[in-house]
């Protein structure tokens, strides 16, 4: 691989030109290949067997049947409202949490930066699932937070936050929180401290310094952090389970069950194809509202 | 090496009257309140993980032990799984690098044609909410009756590894100083030996921070593999399905030692990239 | 999940994340890539029904010397062997037969388990299993009529038609017990726990009542929970019509509305009733038996509710494409024995198939040294909740039988409600 790899910008020769112009080629070849196998091709397969009809039992065939999505859609929309409901609720926990702080690091983190950062990115080290299932403890009733409450008389003997939409909103804001930090961090720590100074020159106050300059010169990390939070925020399936109780049930628990346990393919991948299709069209529309021509463009930090 | 770095640099810092209010304490302190949100989860399961339970529920703290180090291999599909965890990640990170290193060399620094869509693939994969990227590999193996094992997982991970490396290291080609080589190959060196000395010690952090990346996503990936998992059991898919019946402290020792692990990976890797600076 | 290392590279990477711009043309170039695979999407996945397994498949089955055993958490004796933990009745069938059980604690419940190996099976492929533990019912039907599973040979256990009980022979959901027999019984019915609930639990009306509003817990499944509102309202499962259950859906639905349910469960009920984050569940008999037993200090109470109660059966039963079914059939020979059935049973605390087994639990509770052991042997000896009692038995109902038809039916009413 070594000497198919070589750059080919000096001209050495007729034939390592021709090699060399082909050297692009034989190195995305084969990520490329692995990508349009495993992710393109499935994705096809995806939107084929939402359009099949059958069970499990007798098999599924292709009739190219759509109204699967509005079968599975009318009998699960309560749960997919309340995913997009928990993924907006999240994602301003997120930025309300993450901004000051990503500021704080990237103003006055100075030589310590990277050591907040790291400790940002500790929770990764451990398991997602464990890490939840610490929360479960965390939160029980009579945990010793809960407890602790209880005992004061702050809270009522029966309040429990366990198996309530607060607990899985609060496992998954805790959750996706460094997907938020990073990207607001990076735009933030971009930022020229001289804008700052003029601002202050100008008689600017501090808040209007942040809310008229820095604000919306970090609105592309605000759009990626938001990218990296909301979409796997609406997707997510285990804080529901493990955190969550009657009626908090969000799609990815639907389309889980619908997969794996029903074996119910169509309905799953019609679920699973729609809920791709929402995420999708509100990425666009959210660039549209910040009032970028293209999405890329607007992603581009 | 410098261009696109954002390790501390410290700056000319904004011109403060030497009496600090109150108010300027408001942002630290917030700050490591949040820090500590982060990590108490963790400090949690450290903790457990030397609780002397005596039940079955590893619930309330029951006084300090160390026997869970010493019996951490007792449960056997626990110390399966885990082992199906390690091995897979290894596999996945020396597969992933070379082919999503290949591709982020390519990305990077060469012209070929459908390079445009071969981005957007893989930006579009890493948007894709992972749910949906296991659902659709399942409606492959479903569709061509393949079935799901040890194996499927390998694929799927190298799959939704390969844009994280190739990315990396796109963005560690895109800084490099393309003369360097240039010059390597006008000093006489041969191409190869010009990759191995010049271009390839230039990506390495790239490399390296990739390496890292999927190893850390393929040994706590949940979403996707419970999807092509078939029987073979994964760590967190262990975790998941004891989780109903509470998980034993071998768990919280497991998790507490990969913990350990990572951090030192990290803490390494942010030593390393200091010492350059200064 | 996708970490970002604090590297500069890390940094690095995430703006190239986000860096790329990409042109019309490069949204077209991959869209005819989308375009272009399309060709092969006009397949289909095919239907999961196997052949029947043919009179003859015995004839060539060859002893072996290892099995594979899936079965449900904590449904099997426990011991400690050099700091190990063992299953004692499982070391004795090894020593006595010279094969090696790979025994694996799979099932959290039927909808996944089956969920899992369904579309292994659907595959002909071997699931990996020599012998697995199903739940009478839906499932189990449905595994039959798809011949999933293999036809006990009769002739390989002599111990089950020696010593089981009469109700664990020929069932009416396997007539003949061609493919199945029982490895334990067991009561759906009601637990609590007294440290938070002040007065006694008698009825299935108690799980709606407001003073325990959030502490409730239900099953989250398609067999226990709609048969147990069954027969809370006062209907036999056996005999229930598509009225009755949109009833018991429908009081289900209030009671989950009106906030009194915490949350559906599967497995996961007795920790939280441990904690107290639960004060009133449903529950299975022998869990709460169990939870007392394994933690200090622990008091649950199990209650049959006066309208009644669920019993079901778990069976031991053979996968197709299994590769060791003749140790299968030496095992399942060999738990028929009382003395093992009873090891089991002091165990699991669930209703044994093998009568005389509490025999050998008495002589245990002669044998014991410690007050405690002796005392608890003792009860469960007496437990009406292992060895079955008249009285008991006369307020135990079985899980509807359903057509296949039918199923369908029963599941679009019950699922909302707990999957909601």
């Amino acid at each position: 691989m070594s000497g198919a790899a070589v750059d080919d910008d000096v001209k050495v020769g007729a034939l390592r030109q021709r090699f060399g112009r082909l050297t692009g080629y034989w190195l995305a070849l084969p990520g490329g290949l692995w990508l349009a196998i495993f992710f393109v091709i499935p994705m096809i397969y995806l939107l084929s067997l939402s359009l099949m009809t059958g069970n499990f039992i007798d098999g599924f065939t292709q009739k190219f049947h759509v109204s699967t999505y509005w079968h599975t859609i009318s009998l699960y929309h309560d749960q997919f409202i309340r995913s997009i409901i928990y993924a907006v609720i999240v994602t301003l926990l997120t930025i309300l949490l993450a901004y000051p702080m990503a500021y704080w690091i990237a103003m006055r983190g100075g030589r310590n930066k990277s050591t907040y950062l790291l400790i940002i990115l500790l929770p990764f080290f451990v398991s997602f699932v464990i890490r939840t299932l610490q929360w479960q403890f965390i939160l029980a009733d009579n945990g010793f937070v809960l407890g602790t409450l209880k005992d004061l008389h702050l809270v009522g003997s029966d309040f429990h936050l366990l198996a309530t939409p607060i607990a899985v909103v609060c496992g998954l804001t805790y959750n996706y929180l460094p997907f938020m930090v990073l990207p607001l961090y990076v735009s933030i720590e971009r930022l020229d401290p001289r804008l700052m100074e003029a601002a202050n020159d100008l008689y600017a106050s501090k808040l209007q310094a942040l809310l008229r300059v820095v604000l919306p010169l970090t609105v592309p990390g605000i759009f990626a952090g938001v990218l990296m939070t909301f979409v796997p925020v609406a997707s997510d399936f285990v804080n529901a389970q493990l955190l969550g109780g009657a009626k908090t049930t969000m799609i990815g628990n639907v389309i889980y069950t619908l997969y794996l346990t029903n074996n119910d393919y169509a309905a799953a991948s019609a679920l699973s194809f729609t809920l791709m299709g929402a995420l999708l069209i509100g990425i666009f529309a959210y660039a549209r509202a910040l009032g970028t021509k293209d999405v890329m463009e607007a992603a581009a930090l | 090496m410098t261009t696109t770095d954002t390790t501390p640099v410290t700056r000319p810092s904004v011109q403060r009257k030497p009496k600090r209010k109150w108010t300027y304490y408001i942002l630290p302190v917030y700050t490591w309140a949040v820090l500590f949100y982060l990590c108490l989860p963790i400090f949690v399961m450290i903790l457990f993980g030397f609780n002397d339970t005596k039940g079955r529920y590893n619930i309330t703290f029951q006084g300090f032990t160390l026997k869970w180090y010493k019996e951490l291999f007792a449960i056997d599909g626990l110390t399966n799984a885990l082992v199906n965890s390690l091995t897979i990640a290894v596999i996945v990170t020396v597969v992933s690098v070379v082919i999503g290193g290949a591709l982020g060399l390519a990305l990077g620094r060469y012209r070929f044609r459908g390079k445009g869509a071969v981005s957007l693939v893989v930006f579009a994969q890493i948007a894709t909410p992972e749910l949906v990227l296991g659902t659709s590999l399942l409606s492959l193996f479903l569709t061509l009756n393949v079935p799901r094992g040890y194996f499927t997982i390998l694929l799927a991970h190298i799959m939704f590894c390969i844009p994280f490396v190739a990315v990396t290291v796109q963005a560690r080609v895109a800084g490099l100083d393309g003369s360097l080589k240039e010059a390597a190959l006008d000093l006489g060196a041969t191409p190869a030996v010009a990759f191995r000395k010049v271009t390839l010690p230039m990506i390495m952090p790239g490399i390296l921070a990739g390496a890292l990346l999927s190893f850390a996503l393929s040994i706590d990936d949940f979403v996707t593999t419970s999807f092509n998992a078939g029987q073979t059991v994964t760590f967190p898919l262990w975790v998941y399905g004891a989780s109903r019946l509470g998980i034993p402290a071998q768990v919280n020792v497991m998790g507490t030692l990969i913990f350990l692990f990572g951090l030192v990976l990290a803490a390494y890797s942010i030593l390393a990239g200091r010492r350059k600076k200064d | 999940m996708t970490p970002v290392d604090p590297t500069p590279s890390g940094m690095a990477q995430l703006r190239g994340l986000t860096q790329r711009r990409f042109s019309r043309r490069d949204l077209l170039q991959a869209a005819g890539l989308l375009a272009g695979a399309g060709l092969i999407a006009g397949c289909s996945v095919p239907g999961a029904r196997a052949s029947v397994i043919p009179e003859g498949y015995w004839d060539d089955k060859k002893p072996s010397k290892y099995l594979d055993w899936a079965n449900w958490p904590l449904y099997l004796d426990v011991g400690k062997e050099n700091g190990r933990t063992v299953h004692p009745s499982l070391v004795e069938f090894t020593k006595k037969t010279g094969i090696k059980v790979k025994y694996e604690e799979v099932i959290q419940d039927m909808d996944s388990f089956v969920g899992t190996i369904r579309p292994v099976l659907a595959s002909h492929q071997a699931t990996g299993y020599d012998l697995m533990v199903l739940t009478n019912g839906i499932y189990l039907t449905q595994m039959k009529e798809l011949n999933y599973l293999v036809p006990l040979d009769h002739s390989r256990m002599p111990n089950f038609f020696k010593y089981a009980d009469s109700t664990s022979k020929n069932p009416t959901y396997d007539p003949g017990n061609k493919y199945t027999v029982p490895w334990q019984s067991g009561i759906t019915g009601m637990a609590y726990n007294p440290k938070y609930v002040k007065r006694p639990i008698t009825s299935f009306d108690d799980l709606f009542d407001p003073a325990f509003k959030g502490k409730v817990g239900m099953f989250a499944d398609n067999q226990d929970l709609p048969n147990f509102a069954l027969v809370g309202i006062g209907v036999d499962p056996a005999k229930s019509t598509e009225a009755d259950w949109r009833r018991a859906a429908e009081r289900l639905k209030q009671q989950r509305d009106q906030g009194l349910v915490r949350a559906y469960y599967q497995q996961d009920y007795i920790s939280p009733l441990s904690k107290g984050d639960l004060w009133v569940t449903m529950a299975w008999s022998g869990d709460i038996f169990q939870a007392n037993a394994s933690t200090p200090g622990l008091d649950l109470k199990f209650v049959v509710p006066k309208q009644g109660a669920v019993v079901w059966t778990d069976n031991l039963c053979i996968p197709r494409y299994s590769n060791n079914p003749v140790s299968a059939m030496e095992l399942i020979n060999f738990m028929y024995q009382p003395e093992i059935a009873a090891m089991v049973a002091e165990y699991v605390n669930y209703f044994t198939p093998v009568p005389d087994a509490k025999k050998y639990i008495l002589a245990d509770a002669k044998a014991a040294t410690k007050k405690a052991d002796r005392e608890e042997l003792l009860e469960i000896a007496e437990s009406p909740l292992v060895f079955p009692t008249k009285a008991m038995e006369s307020k135990l109902y079985r899980y509807a039988t359903l057509k296949p038809e039918e199923v369908p039916v029963w599941n679009q009413i019950f699922e909302p409600v707990y999957e909601s």
